[in-house]
């Protein structure tokens, strides 16, 4: 009996087992390569005439640039742009992760939190390591809000230091939920629509609207991911 | 009550977090509505916070899913 949670289940595809770590070559991992030679193959073929006056699919592909750039300027400013490829790569990789789980038979690997939880402390590590090392110990006043009164502040930098450590439990907990709630609903909208008979249309119609609503939630979950990127950028960058 | 009634009513009880979700998920789109209506060339301008506010209120919502589905299956 096929639970809505057999989904998310990792199964390997080869088994690799190197000095006693299971370092298999699962659905997880397929879908992980599949995600990068897509975004590669997208951009190497859209990019292949590289003419001036684009075509419908460079056209496509100097929008996407266009967009991730707009935002790395209005969320951190001209300093950002040294980090346009990481911003850039995140949202693909995370967009693309959350898009190959709509194909039917395909795992989505964001729908995991380890997986999430990576990519989220890779964002957190790289902006604090990068603020220190911009900022050295100012990077600490990060915690003491502007214009606080000075007798408030061993109440308000405990507070501060708290939400600033919940960013990546945040970050990952968003992408991850999103993702797996929505497949989790979709599974069990399809497991009615045995049960209802004669009537299985309605849940079937249903499931239709919710791939729908999956897909435009894949892209803005992938886009708000991206934004917090960006701003957590600019708290290390611009320290307030 | 033994421990598979306390996990459903556990489970149940964390659903009352989406009535301050729909709240302000009424709200936000109510004041967006109204802001679009009084000002049609803010268009742009508010459509970039508006998706962000929707996004990361619905995730308060997942967080309540995720913690119904915590009690429920561990």
């Amino acid at each position: 009996m096929l639970d809505p949670l057999h989904q998310f289940v990792i199964q390997p595809i080869f088994k690799i087992n190197i000095a006693g770590f299971d370092l298999s070559f699962t659905n997880s991992s397929l879908a992980v390569v599949s995600a990068v030679v897509l975004i590669c193959a997208l951009f190497s073929f859209g990019l292949r005439n590289k003419s001036l006056i684009p075509d419908r699919l460079q056209a496509f592909i100097e929008e996407t640039y266009l967009l991730i750039a707009g935002l790395i300027d209005n969320n951190v400013g001209t300093q950002g742009r040294q980090y346009f490829p990481f911003v850039f790569s995140i949202f693909f990789f995370v967009l693309f992760g959350n898009l190959l789980g709509m194909v039917p038979y395909m795992f989505t690997f964001t729908s995991h939190i380890i997986a999430t939880f990576t990519l989220a402390m890779v964002v957190f590590l790289f902006v604090t390591i990068l603020g220190i090392v911009k900022h050295g110990f100012k990077f600490l006043s990060l915690f003491a809000p502007k214009g606080l009164p000075n007798f408030l502040l061993p109440a308000v930098v405990p507070i501060e230091m708290i939400s600033y450590l919940a960013r990546p439990i945040s970050l990952a907990v968003r992408l991850f939920a999103n993702m797996m709630a929505g497949h989790t609903m979709m599974k069990v909208f399809a497991g009615f629509a045995t049960m209802f008979g004669v009537y299985g249309f309605i849940p079937i119609g249903v499931n239709v609207i919710l791939t729908g609503f999956e897909i435009i939630i894949a892209i803005i979950q992938a886009y708000v991911f991206t934004i917090l990127t960006c701003v957590y950028l600019n708290d290390a960058i611009h320290l307030h | 009550m033994s421990p598979e009634a306390a996990r459903m009513i556990g489970a149940a009880v964390t659903v009352f977090a989406l009535y301050g979700v729909g709240m302000s998920m009424g709200n936000l789109f109510s004041t967006w509505i109204s802001s679009v209506a009084r000002n049609p060339e803010a268009e742009e301008k508010v459509r970039f916070m508006g998706m962000l506010g929707f996004a990361l209120t619905e995730s308060i919502a997942l967080f309540a899913l995720l913690i119904a589905l915590l009690i429920l299956f561990k």
